[in-house]
């Protein structure tokens, strides 16, 4: 991985010690007591959690630490067990997936979920909100959104720019490879204008030389303005860019705080590989060969 | 053999009242399964509703024609409220097992003697579409007597007047579907069909499009029904789930993602159907196919399930659809 | 339903048997003036007379019913009726027994009797009507006997179920087509067993038989190339409705539009306590019935194919990983599903009774109704889905119109899907 040059962290966003559960100085998403189970399994038990505003945090964690479980609560795909959470101050729990991604909470999926048998640029168009032309009655009279249809394109086309896609508009998505169609959901995503991105795996499955481009999309986000809130397990990718890391274990959220401090920890280290083993984690869990010195 | 009479007979399947209600129906297909992706194997219950519900307000209710044909489609609205507040959250294969059930539900409902009052149970309903006071159908056709047309295409007045109305009520729905499809609405239709979460993640009301969708071709398949009924009487016979399979086999054959795909594929089948028909009978009683000529009759039966097996496997995408627009996603 | 409550020795019957016109009825060039007649326009009559003591009831409502067509009439003040059919073919006639005077009822043969024309296109069809037990009978007797036949329509159900059940659990495929496969099995009994007149211990094996060799086939040359050309549920699923109709017409071709009967079917009733009584043939398929479904149990349960069966129901990527030879399985459950549903096509010829082409079609929603309420691939499920079913569909005619009694079963079948998807013995997975 090519680290040219390093982006500017922000750090100071907790209150008191950089503890599971601790205060930030400026929360996005509050969450309590959100507990969820699978039969007798409880796949996510969260006690107390905050997500710092304009800032990038990741939320690792080994498989089946509950996750991409927590994603589908807070963005309405699952409802939970109990608990409450809720988003820039307003509750979130019950509302429906659809309210929560209006209200600017968007999320991508680990297995992507291009839509296959429409062209890219329709992709990317059906991102945009406030359609007048979804609407059934105006759909039939194209004097109700012609000129916003416009607008969308011209907007849809400057991100697929932005992305390397523009190439691509009138293709079908399925012809996409994969990392492209997670570079589509993403842009997609961002037609929505967040103030939220939640990211389940942007790396996976990805082809390492598409690795860095995408880096630096998640990174201008923040850049713009958007709050990143991401699940990865390559802790190189979370170490160079995450502002803030929130690590979680069979359900439960069992350390946070800046990447350097946090990967660290006993705890973590216990969670990922079991009790006393010493190993860097990015040598373990990271998707890149490292060749030996190179961090050092 | 007569050739001469079979190939009239096989034209005259171009056009007829039968072909214009498949066609409708079909088209209602192509919005539930080709464009929403909605399993709807129940396109006959659909297409029962309309027709009855317009013979019933006529006979038992007195309405006039018009009035009777709204509450047909009315009906299939409600239909398609009940049917898909509850069902449209199942999965696809569930959908098809639960909309297969309530058609037949419907179609009991109509052939059962506890309403034979308002049903008239297996004889069904006649003289619906003219009226001793003149507010039927037929009363209204601004036609004179008379026949029109030339060689196959040779109709009376009122066989005309149907398929007048057919054509204004078939080319209107072609438009709505039309205008429908290229909208952001058919966009986020169409997204739906591919990943109903990716869509709803993007903020659709994914329940609401469905719903939409769901009544929109279900009252298309009710003005196939009320166009198949203005033309005849009305009997729980037709609206067997083999109606809904034919017309499953017309929609794939002109392809289930497009817009006149649904018309032509009913054209095609008719066409066929009046072909077999005619063909098969002509060479049993010539001798050359060794069966009886109700078994003939049988054997066109036969091939359209052949057809329709050979089809889906070979041609999913039907006649005129897109190779890389297939349907069949989930 | 054939449903006689038959005990003629305890009470005195006044049985009537009206004159036997069909003699004559050929003879008489113009036909006698009917009260109410149906169906005139047609060249073939159906007609008789309702009788009790020598008095006429008037206003007792017949049906006639048979080759897509059917016609209704009422006696008329003499209490003669004659119903106008298209063709001379057999028929069902039924005397509605709710429109007979309090405590009157069909005595022998059941409301429902076929009719069958001879040379002429006349036919005459005369009821024995007496004072029958029909109100007679007590709730209870009725709740009880009418149990009993739910339990052997279930019976008979769970054979076909069984089958779909463990197709949908190894391939996803909801077979559309299993209908028709329960239509062969009868029809393969009736041409052994009528047409080539042989016994029927040896004809209800070989139609067994050969529905197994058709489960083969059907994998071998239709749906293991369909799998390995990769195709979706949904194409899968409209290739079985292609199947459906292909096989549905191919049956009427062979057999014809008409209801055919095999040996034995009218087996006279057996009382065995109160006013429940079951023929031989009803005891002999609920006899079969079980000792099949405990074999198949056994199956399932304790072989290494059943195993490997339950094994890829749950998680085939996982079972072929773990050296199950899939498309062997596949293949068995295909050949035991067909078979089962062949042998459920017989029991049911002697239930309805009758073999008609398109009977598949009516049991098919019923099967998948059982299928859905045990759980979808369960196969046990299905057994239990198809019992409810069976006695709710019997119990129902209680309450409901004879001719609605399947709407209670289709209504369940909605519900259980909106209410509890995953069935009575499925597990809980997300299917929405």
């Amino acid at each position: 991985m090519s680290n040219n040059e390093k982006p500017q962290k922000t750090t100071d966003l907790h209150i008191g010690d950089a503890v599971p559960g601790c205060k930030k100085k400026d929360p996005m998403l509050v969450i309590d007591h959100v507990k969820k189970t699978f039969g007798g399994l409880t796949a996510v038990d969260v006690e107390h959690l905050e997500i710092p505003s304009g800032v990038i945090t990741a939320l690792i964690g080994p498989n089946g630490a509950g996750k991409t479980t927590l994603f589908n609560l807070l963005t309405g795909f699952d409802t939970p067990d109990t608990g409450a959470w809720s988003f820039m101050g307003t509750s979130l729990s019950g509302v429906p997936s659809f309210k929560v991604a209006q209200m600017g909470q968007v999320r991508t999926f680990q297995l992507t979920k291009a839509l296959s048998l429409l062209t890219v640029i329709e992709n990317m168009k059906l991102g945009a909100k406030g359609q007048s032309g979804e609407s059934i009655f105006r759909a039939l009279f194209p004097g109700f959104w012609k000129k916003q249809d416009e607008d969308i394109e011209v907007k849809a086309m400057e991100l697929l720019k932005r992305f390397k896609l523009d190439t691509k508009k009138d293709d079908f998505a399925a012809s996409l490879s994969g990392g492209q169609r997670k570079l589509l959901e993403m842009a997609r995503a961002l037609m929505t204008d967040p103030t939220l991105v939640m990211l389940d795996e942007p790396m996976a499955g990805v082809n390492p030389a598409l690795t860095q481009s995408l880096l630096d999309h998640v990174i201008s986000l923040k850049g713009e303005g958007m709050t990143v809130l991401f699940v990865e397990h390559d802790m190189h990718m979370v170490r160079h860019i995450a502002d803030w890391v929130v690590v979680m274990a069979e359900g439960k959220v069992v350390a946070e705080g800046p990447p350097e401090t946090v990967m660290k920890e006993q705890a973590v280290i216990d969670a990922y590989l079991g009790a006393h083993q010493e190993t860097d984690l990015g040598e373990v869990t990271g998707r890149i060969n490292i060749i030996k010195g190179e961090d050092k | 053999m007569d050739w001469g009479s079979i190939l009239n007979n096989t034209l005259a399947g171009f056009l007829t009242p039968t072909t214009i209600a498949f066609a409708l129906a079909a088209l209602g297909l192509a919005m539930h399964f080709g464009f929403a992706g909605l399993l709807n194997f129940g396109i006959a219950g659909f297409m029962a509703i309309g027709g009855y519900g317009y013979a019933i307000s006529v006979l038992t209710f007195g309405l006039p024609w018009w009035a009777g044909m709204l509450v047909g489609v009315l009906g299939s609205v409600v239909f398609a409220l009940i049917l898909g507040i509850p069902t449209l959250r199942l999965r696809g294969d569930y959908l098809a097992i639960a909309t297969i059930a309530a058609a037949e539900i419907a179609r009991l409902l109509f052939l059962t003697t506890a309403f034979t009052d308002v049903t008239g149970s297996a004889d069904g309903l006649f003289g619906f579409n003219s009226r001793p006071d003149g507010s039927g159908f037929q009363n209204s056709n601004p036609i004179p007597q008379g026949t029109y047309g030339f060689g196959p295409f040779t109709y009376n007045e009122q066989t005309l007047w149907v398929l007048v109305f057919g054509l204004i009520v078939l080319t209107v729905a072609v438009w709505f579907l039309w205008a429908l499809m290229r909208s952001p609405w058919g966009r986020v239709i169409k997204g739906i069909r591919e990943d109903e979460e990716a869509v709803r993640s993007l903020g659709k009301n994914v329940f609401a499009y469905k719903l939409q969708a769901l009544v929109i071709g279900g009252v298309f398949g009710a003005l196939g029904g009320i166009i198949y009924t203005a033309a005849q009487n009305i009997s729980p016979g037709v609206y067997v789930t083999s109606l809904t399979f034919f017309i499953w086999t017309s929609l794939l054959l002109g392809g289930a993602a497009t817009i006149f795909g649904p018309v032509i594929g009913a054209v095609i089948f008719w066409v066929i159907q009046a072909f077999l028909s005619n063909l098969l009978p002509a060479l049993s009683t010539s001798g050359i196919l060794p069966v009886s000529t109700t078994q003939a009759s049988t054997l066109r039966f036969v091939l359209v399930g052949i057809g329709l097996m050979l089809l889906v496997i070979y041609r999913p995408q039907g006649i005129f659809g897109d190779k890389r627009e297939l349907t069949f996603v989930k | 339903m054939k449903f006689l409550l038959d005990d003629t020795r305890r009470r005195a019957l006044r049985i009537i048997l009206v004159a036997l016109l069909a003699v004559f009825g050929g003879l008489s060039v113009s036909a006698p003036a009917l009260g109410d007649s149906v169906g005139e326009e047609y060249s073939a009559t159906v007609f008789g007379n309702v009788k009790i003591d020598g008095e006429p009831i008037a206003g007792v409502r017949i049906v006639v019913d048979g080759g897509g067509y059917t016609a209704e009439t009422v006696t008329d003040s003499d209490g003669r009726w004659s119903i106008g059919v298209p063709e001379v073919r057999n028929y069902n006639v039924t005397l509605d027994e709710s429109t007979l005077p309090e405590g009157i009822s069909v005595l022998e043969g059941g409301a429902t009797q076929e009719v069958e024309f001879g040379l002429t296109d006349r036919v005459a069809k005369n009821f024995f009507i007496g004072e029958g037990e029909r109100n007679e009978t007590s709730i209870f007797d009725q709740i009880v006997s009418r149990f009993i036949y739910g339990i052997n329509f279930g019976l008979m159900l769970g054979l076909a179920a069984v089958g779909v059940s463990l197709v949908f659990g190894t391939t996803g495929l909801s077979n559309f087509s299993h209908g028709e496969m329960v239509t062969f099995g009868a029809v393969a009994a009736l041409i052994f067993g009528v047409g080539l007149q042989l016994p029927l211990f040896i004809a209800i094996p070989i139609a067994v038989a050969l529905s197994a060799g058709l489960g083969w086939s059907l994998d071998a040359g239709l749906w293991r190339p369909l799998r390995k050309k990769g195709l979706g549920i949904v194409q899968l699923m409209i290739v079985s409705i292609g199947l459906s109709l292909t096989m549905r017409y191919i049956i009427q071709f062979v057999i014809g539009g008409g209801t055919e009967q095999l040996p034995g079917f009218d087996s006279p009733k057996i009382n065995l306590f109160g006013a429940v009584a079951l023929s031989s043939t009803d005891l002999m398929s609920m006899g079969l019935s079980i000792v099949v479904i405990i074999a198949f149990a056994y199956w399932l349960l304790r072989t290494k194919t059943g195993k490997a069966t339950r094994a890829i129901s749950d998680n085939p990527d996982l079972a072929a990983a773990s050296g199950i030879d899939v498309d062997k399985v596949i293949r068995i459950v295909w050949i035991m599903a067909a078979s089962l549903a062949g042998l459920a096509g017989v029991l049911w010829a002697y239930f309805r009774p009758g073999i008609k082409w398109d009977m598949g079609t009516q049991i098919l929603l019923l099967i998948f109704a059982a299928v859905t309420l045990g759980g979808l691939g369960t196969a046990f499920g299905a057994l239990i889905g198809a019992l409810i079913v069976g006695v709710l569909v019997e119990m129902s005619g209680l309450i409901i119109p004879a001719d609605l009694k399947y709407v209670g079963a289709l209504v369940v079948l909605i519900v259980v899907l909106l209410v509890r998807p995953q069935g009575l013995l499925g597990r809980k997975q997300r299917v929405g």
